[in-house]
């Protein structure tokens, strides 16, 4: 049991992957310790290959964009919204193409939180990053191959290292501004909690043409991550976006993901409950329309007694959109009394329109309590006329039936004011479209 | 204020004749009562009224305050002073009742060319009106009518009526699951809104509801017509005998 799944290695694959290396230099004038990690990653590339269509994992999405040259990606217009989070009160760390920007952004100074850009940790001879950086990307190959993550360890020079050792007083906001139209970005972050520690942790934005992110979690015991990410809503780009979460005892992550358009948006979650009582919290919405493809792929893995994890994802797809989720949950033997619960849904809004879902749960301890649930269907005919019968013109009805639709996944971010912030940029965009 | 002429109607779907030859003119100021046997076509005929899809109209005319009624979209006959309570009111998880309530109401407005209210402004109107119903704020923030009891659903149907005070108000086997007490404060709500300027038409199975909202005209249907009108009087007589007798008596 739990044998890892390795693909077929065609020379095509390793091919791809010597290519997607030759690409990119790997940073200079890191320490030790860091300089391992990326030959560690680039060694796990070169023996899975680049990911391809004929494997099981990518079965219902094509990553070959992924692996191409940047796409020409024009920028959604800066001016016609502004960023999601801009009325927030958060610490604020802007990135323009994936480059960190300190001119435009806020002194990265918080108290009982240590925020250091990627280049100068992994620069550090003696460095908290050392126990996380790369590990738990390795850690998440064991099952399956994800090639992209291993890419991002071996390449990525842009992003931060977080660590709390207290409450923080409030969130740090990662903005990914995308300007030029061709850019091509790789961003990794790292952020580790210690015990009893808490923080928000907010990312908005279309990042780049073509962008690879991958965000590193490890959550000592009791503490609480927060995490709410909007990828912005350019109609070109292309993405890969890893998150990789280790949770000790009582520790509490919740992520919730927004995105709109985006021809390739794959983004893969790999969550270990490491801790007895940990509980995770994954959630997403998106809408999209045309040469839109999402791909939402979780892992989770219950390794511990007492653990909870929760995941939604919702989509609202129409004109040729398509939705792909693949969520799995395997308990682990002794991972007793096991909470775990899945739910996937798809809203078409025109007939050609595709959800693909594949849940799947493997179980080896006895004592579990697990259920998935995944359903594919069209706005709801008899709603949308008591709508109407009540005056509500049949567009706005539309609208409020997919903002209910997405609302048990945006109902998942935890503080109120933050989905209201969602819901509102959800409710704008429909409005938007029907005008 | 209402007027239904010869109006036949045929499922879209199948060619199944539901109604076939309705006449029916509600004054304003009356209650009219339609009463008649399961399957009569009652129901049918409040959604075709309401713009319901999967329904043609083969013939006839509707016209409500001189207006084509069957031209219109379902929001522009409500915004036209229409009103259905539904026999089976929907519910709609995700969707907040005062939200609901509050949508419907400033689009009405919008759509005659009224201001709209604020939120505040607006829950004034509706704690007032929900406080007779005995609808408890609770009730206004669950989503619409999701895990609402019978009576519950059917008090919001009024509670909707009452704030957005519409002219012709169609109320579907609202008494249909009902407790006394449920009933009585529903035929208050009713009656409450009772004016010169508005009609009722309201479609019940059984008399029990018309001892607490007095109709000023009794009618009963049978396989899609009106086959019988009366005064109250008529009422009572399909309380006692069933529609068994007038049914015979009209064949
Ligand atoms: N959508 C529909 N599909 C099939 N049959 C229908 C539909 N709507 C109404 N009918 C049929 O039309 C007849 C009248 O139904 P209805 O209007 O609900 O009657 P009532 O409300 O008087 O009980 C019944 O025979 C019913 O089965
Ligand atoms: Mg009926």
């Amino acid at each position: 049991m739990l044998a890892p799944i390795r693909t077929r290695k065609t020379p095509q694959k390793l091919e791809a992957a010597e290519a997607l290396l030759a690409a990119r230099p790997a940073p200079e004038g890191e320490a030790r310790w860091a300089r391992e990690a990326r030959a560690a990653a680039e060694a796990r590339l070169r023996e899975m290959g680049a990911p391809a269509r004929r494997d099981e994992y990518w079965k219902y999405t094509d990553p070959a964009p992924l692996l191409q040259p940047a796409p020409d990606a024009a920028p959604a217009m800066a001016d016609d919204e502004g960023p999601l989070w801009a009325g927030t009160d958060a610490l604020r760390l802007v990135f323009v193409d994936g480059v960190f920007r300190p001119d435009l952004s806020d002194d990265p100074r918080m108290e009982g939180v240590e925020i250091a850009p990627l280049s100068e940790a992994l620069a550090a001879d003696i460095h908290w990053a050392a126990d996380l950086f790369g590990r738990l990307e390795a850690e998440g190959q064991s099952q399956v191959e994800r090639p992209l993550a291993a890419l991002n360890t071996a390449c990525a020079a842009q992003g931060f290292a977080i660590r709390a050792t207290g409450k923080a007083a409030r969130p740090i906001d990662l903005r990914y501004v995308h300007e030029d139209p061709r850019a091509d970005a790789m961003v990794r972050n790292l952020v580790r909690l210690e015990p009893g520690a808490e923080l928000t942790l907010l990312e908005e934005g279309a990042v780049a043409a073509r962008a690879n992110m991958c965000l590193e979690v490890s959550l000592a015991e009791g503490a609480r991550l927060h995490h709410v990410r909007a990828q912005g809503r350019d109609h070109e780009r292309v993405g890969a976006a890893h998150i990789f979460a280790l949770l000790d005892a009582e520790a509490s992550f919740k992520s919730f993901t927004l995105t709109a358009n985006g021809r390739l948006t794959r983004n893969e979650t790999v969550v270990r409950l490491a801790g007895d009582g940990a509980s995770a919290h994954l959630a997403g919405a998106c809408v999209g329309d045309g040469a839109f493809l999402h791909d939402d792929t979780v892992f989770i893995t219950h390794d511990a007694v007492g653990c909870e994890s929760r995941q939604v994802f919702k989509k609202v797809l129409r004109e040729g959109a398509r939705g792909v989720f693949q969520g799995k949950i395997l308990v682990r033997p002794g991972a007793q009394k096991t909470d775990g619960y899945q739910l996937s849904q798809g809203l078409l809004l025109t007939e050609n329109a595709e959800f693909d879902s594949k849940p799947e749960l493997e179980i080896y301890a006895d004592d579990v309590a697990c259920s998935h649930g995944s359903t594919v269907g069209a706005v709801d005919e008899t709603a949308l006329f008591y709508l109407r019968s009540r005056g509500i013109p049949a567009d706005a009805a539309r609208n409020m039936l997919v903002l209910a639709f997405l609302d048990e996944a945006v109902a998942e971010i935890e503080d109120e004011a933050l989905a209201d912030v969602v819901r509102a940029r959800v409710a704008a965009w429909l409005e938007r479209r029907s005008r | 204020m209402l007027e239904i002429r010869n109006l036949h109607v045929k499922l879209e779907e199948e060619d199944k004749a539901i109604l076939k030859g309705v006449d029916l003119t509600v004054e304003a100021g009356k209650v009219h009562a339609i009463m008649g046997p399961n399957g009569s076509g009652k129901s049918t005929l409040s959604y075709v009224l309401a713009g319901r899809e999967g329904y043609e109209v083969t013939e006839g005319s509707v016209t409500l305050l001189g207006k084509d009624l069957l031209e219109m979209e379902p929001e522009e006959r409500a915004a036209a002073g229409l009103f259905l309570a539904f026999q089976y009111p929907v519910e709609i998880p995700g969707v907040g009742n005062m939200t609901f309530l509050r949508t419907a109401y400033n689009a009405q407005r919008k759509a005659r060319g009224e201001p709209e209210v604020s939120a505040a402004e607006f829950l004034k109107i509706v704690r007032e009106k929900a406080k007779a119903l005995k609808i408890d704020a609770e009730m206004l923030k669950r989503p619409v009518n999701v895990g609402f009891s019978g009576g519950e659903k059917k008090r919001n149907e009024i509670l909707q009526m009452a704030v957005l005070e519409p002219k012709m108000c169609i109320l579907d086997e609202t008494d249909s699951g009902l407790d006394v007490d449920a009933m009585k404060l529903v035929a208050e709500g009713v009656n409450a809104l009772r004016d010169a300027g508005r009609a009722f038409l309201v479609i019940t199975h059984y008399q029990r509801l018309l001892d607490h909202i007095a109709p000023d005209v009794v009618h009963i249907m049978a396989d899609g017509r009106i086959v019988k009108t009366g005064g109250p009087e008529l009422a009572l007589e399909v309380e006692r005998n069933g529609y068994s007798d007038i049914l015979a008596e009209v064949a």
